[in-house]
């Protein structure tokens, strides 16, 4: 399907849409809108897929007087939508919020009440951000290794070659939007990794020219570019996704588990935007022991966001794996940084842990 | 000093008038200051005259003039269409202090002790050393009776000055009094024009006719034809009965037998329960009355609380009732809400008695101040020492933050609001013989708090109603403002011209307003408000006002209602 085409769709679709709720207020009745609830209640894991699927629980918001804000601001927010697909162009979400400031009364007081209505529209038409006309302002990672980024110059159109191996210190910086790129790389995997600071520690030691791999760093959890790079590189080129997050819940279950199988909030594009295949090596409960790391106590937020996720994450529940592990940390009531290993020496990490980790598929967590 | 013998001591001691006692404490009787005493003097004359015309069964009207002769003397006048008094009987009962008819029995009358208007004479003559005069015709085809009188404050006797027969030709019966008194007429608060005012709202069957010092005339005319029913006198009921009164009335009942004396002469003891009262006081029912001792008698009253014995009759009592009450209020405040609520009758130290209460809510009141209070004991308005009456205590106690109104603990609540609260019994305990405040009784502070609990359990679903409105308008509001923008979206996304745009809205209002039922609204709906009667009272306090007050009553002359009249 081409550009146009799926424009054209999605124009249609916010017409369509429109002009039910128009008829229906014709008809003298209360105008509806239905769509997914965005939220881990209303996702199943599903192994055979290998991401967070969507389940059939939708909210309908029936235009009343606690909701004709909101109705309003979503009916603006389409129609801002159909003339950005209409015209080709793109708006941040940072812009969007600006534009409804043009609303009088309907203009949104804090950028996360737009944020919100973007993505009950998102999830609404069952398609995603960019192919509405929204993108994010944040970036989608630093990516340094065996690999070359085929991009297209903005001016002429034709194809622009970036070779992330010629970055220096520096790294090549994943764009929002990543559909229309691709690849060429000999790289054996991805490593996945939580923090700027380890990713610039390996990086400048050229560990990705030893190990031969394609080095990204999510910073934080990873954006939905950042999911839908790597995902590309792991399905174009078969390469296998290490990840390697602090020993931490926040580490397991946002930064890792989102990866790979998608978020709650955002489970009607999480087909695309997740990375099945990815793997997690470290740092697990039990590198704390065989590897005899420093830690640092766990803290109130960490029990409960362990409890939660034991009680409410389809994806916890599917492996025991990871509830022993979590089980695991909660009786050493312990966690762990990346950084940890630098109490051995500062390149213990590239030139011990991460060789040992990797050749041991046994210590991995699914 | 050289020491005095008790013999030197005796030849001070010497006995006191009643009339005496009172030319010194004055204040006891409500004359504490010249215009308080004003103020009194004119209530205790148009109790006595409304009192007078009930028993006779007269529909009563009562003419009032105060009448100033210089700059601290002024001459009262009050005229009434009572049955007169027979000659014989005036000079004691103007000018004997506790001398009359009500003391000794149980009614719900206004007066009790038989003190007041002899006190008003007896403060005219301290004050002016002039006489009283009095004049009384008992009948159409009989001259009246003309009597100057003043009291003998050493033997509390009338004095009489001049006596006379003279022609009444404009009345057929009736008793007018006169009085010349040292005294200061304001207007305001606590004022004649109040005091008449709210007798009139709590007596619609009279009709007040006032004439002021400046002089303007105001009528109060009466509501209704129909009087209250009659005061029906009871005698006291055991319980109510302290033992110094049961040794007096041992030593004065012709009764033969204790018995016979239990039965005649108290409520609700028949032979069972006077033998009953006997065995409990281990003695013989057979016993000589007036041969009992103290000892014996204080056995008699410690049996009488043993004893279980009925309530008193509550049928001897009349409430003013709740809708006449209502309708009295409804004239003096523009509210939006108003209720009233009787009462059944209850019980205090064997006397009946009833609390009723009514509320006004919202309108024309001031959210930010205190609430007024109305007090009425036997349809007289008490406007003194409310601080110290048990009506005001009761509402402090009462929790209105739950009704709705501002109240911090244990103070009067804060709120657009009034309320009022009358108390009828056969004997109503007043604190201080000025029948200002209620004294504090258990029983009687109970019903004032359940009567103002029911009106305020009213009180406050109307005020929630109030706020579901309120906040039902804020919605309707919220609505309107986002309704051009639904359209607005939708016509910009399909293409819509303004007609189109224009269905959207009305439809989405319509839809709305189907969904959401139609607006209530609250209205200040009350016809029977009287502005001009509302005013009476609440003047301001200083006097220069007065010439001003007199051009607004030109003024607003032609708005008012026939219902009153003030005229220049």
């Amino acid at each position: 399907m081409t550009k146009k085409e799926t424009n054209n769709q999605v124009v249609l679709k916010i017409k369509d849409i429109t002009k039910g709720i128009y008829n229906t207020i014709l008809l003298q009745k209360q105008p509806q809108m239905e769509m997914p609830i965005r939220s881990l209640n209303n996702v199943t894991y599903s192994d055979k897929e290998g991401y967070f699927e969507l389940l059939d629980k939708t909210k309908t918001r029936t235009l009343t007087a606690s909701t004709i804000k909101t109705f309003a601001q979503t009916l603006r927010m389409m129609g801002l939508s159909k003339d950005l697909v209409e015209t080709n162009d793109m708006a941040t979400k940072r812009e969007a919020y600006y534009v409804s400031k043009n609303w009088g009364e309907a203009r949104f007081k804090e950028q996360p009440e737009s944020d919100s209505v973007m993505d009950d529209i998102e999830a609404m038409m069952g398609v995603n951000r960019e192919q509405i006309g929204f993108i994010p302002e944040e970036k989608g990672g630093a990516v340094a290794g065996e690999l070359i980024v085929i991009d297209k110059d903005q001016e002429t159109g034709k194809d622009l070659e970036i070779d992330c191996t010629r970055f220096g210190s520096g790294a090549y910086s994943v764009p929002s939007s990543v559909e229309h790129l691709s690849f060429k790389t000999k790289a054996k995997f991805v490593l996945a990794i939580e923090t700027s600071g380890m990713f610039e520690r390996l990086n400048k030691h050229g560990y990705w020219k030893k190990a031969s791999c394609i080095l990204v760093s999510m910073g934080g959890v990873p954006t939905r570019a950042c999911r839908r790079f790597i995902r590309k590189l792991a399905d174009e080129h078969k390469l296998p996704v290490y990840v390697f997050t602090d020993g931490d819940p926040y580490g397991y279950f946002n930064i890792y588990r989102t990866l790979k199988v998608g978020s709650g909030n955002a489970a009607h594009i999480n087909e695309f935007f997740c990375v099945p295949s990815a793997k997690f090596i470290g740092v697990t409960p039990q590198d704390i022991i065989d590897y005899d790391l420093p830690t640092h106590p766990l803290k109130e937020v960490d029990y409960k966001k362990m409890k939660d996720v034991i009680k409410n994450d389809p994806f916890c529940q599917h492996y025991k794996e990871w509830q022993k592990a979590l089980e695991q940390m909660a009786k050493m009531k312990v966690r762990v940084e990346q950084q940890a290993f630098s109490a051995k020496s500062l390149n213990y990490v590239l030139e011990t842990y991460l060789p040992e980790k990797l050749s041991n598929p046994k210590k991995w967590l699914p | 000093m050289a020491q005095k013998n008790a013999e030197e001591l005796a030849k001070k001691q010497r006995e006191i008038s009643i009339a005496e006692f009172f030319e010194k404490n004055r204040h006891l009787l409500g004359f504490d200051n010249p215009r308080r005493a004003l103020m009194t003097a004119v209530k205790e004359a148009v109790d006595n005259a409304l009192d007078a015309c009930e028993e006779a069964r007269i529909l009563p009207e009562i003419n009032v003039e105060i009448i100033q002769l210089s700059e601290t003397r002024f001459r009262m006048i009050v005229e009434d269409n009572g049955p007169g008094i027979i000659p014989k009987q005036i000079p004691k009962i103007f000018a004997k202090l506790l001398y009359g008819s009500k003391f000794h029995k149980l009614s719900a009358t206004r007066g009790q002790q038989g003190i007041g208007i002899s006190a008003a004479v007896l403060y005219g003559q301290l004050t002016t050393g002039k006489a009283a005069t009095v004049t009384s015709k008992t009948g159409k085809d009989k001259k009246a009776t003309h009597i100057k009188l003043k009291i003998n404050t050493q033997t509390n006797e009338p004095q009489i000055l001049e006596e006379g027969e003279i022609e009444w030709e404009e009345k057929d019966h009736g008793t007018k009094i006169e009085i010349d008194m040292d005294g200061f007429y304001q207007k305001g608060r606590q004022s004649i024009d109040e005091y008449l005012k709210e007798t009139a709202i709590v007596n619609p069957h009279c009709t007040i006719i006032y004439t002021t010092p400046e002089p303007n005339q105001i009528i109060f005319p009466r509501a209704t034809e129909e009087l209250p029913p009659e005061p029906v006198e009871i005698k006291p009921h055991p319980y109510g009965v302290e033992l110094g009164r049961l040794l007096k009335m041992l030593e004065t009942t012709e009764a033969k037998t204790l018995q016979q004396f239990l039965t005649s002469e108290f409520v609700r003891v028949g032979p069972g329960t006077a033998k009953e009262i006997c065995a409990n006081s281990s003695l013989l029912p057979n016993t000589k009355p007036k041969k009992m001792t103290r000892e014996l008698v204080e056995n008699l009253y410690k049996g009488v609380q043993k004893t279980k014995i009925i309530a008193p009759p509550t049928d001897c009592i009349s409430p003013i009732g709740a809708e006449n009450l209502e309708r009295g209020l409804r004239k003096e405040v523009n509210a939006e809400f108003y209720c009233a609520t009787t009462r059944p009758p209850s019980v205090y130290r064997g006397n009946p008695f009833i609390i009723e209460a009514a509320l006004g809510f919202g309108g024309d009141q001031e959210s930010d101040k205190t609430i007024r209070i109305m007090r009425f004991a036997n349809r007289v308005p008490l406007l003194y020492h409310q601080g110290a009456c048990s009506i005001t205590s009761s509402i402090q106690k009462t929790s209105w933050r739950s009704y709705g109104l501002q109240q911090s603990k244990s103070s009067l609540p804060v709120g657009p609001c009034i309320i009022v609260v009358h108390m009828t019994s056969v004997w109503v305990p007043f604190t201080s013989e000025s029948k200002e405040a209620l004294a504090d009784y258990n029983e009687i502070s109970k019903e004032i708090k359940l009567a103002l609990q029911e009106c305020g359990r009213k009180l406050a679903s109307f005020v929630n109603k109030k706020r579901r409105i309120k906040d039902e308008a804020k919605k309707r509001n919220y609505i309107e403002k986002y309704i051009p923008h639904v359209a607005d979206a939708i016509g910009e996304i399909i293409g819509l011209g303004t007609i189109e745009r224009k269905k959207i809205e009305d439809n989405l209002t319509e839809i709305l307003e189907h969904v959401r039922g139609e607006l209530e609204e609250i209205k200040i709906d009350n016809p029977d408000y009287d502005p001009e009667l509302a005013k009476i009272g609440l003047e301001d306090d200083s006097e220069k006002d007065i010439s001003d007050e007199d051009e607004e009553g030109k003024k607003s002359k032609p708005n008012k209602n026939d219902k009153q009249t003030t005229l220049a």
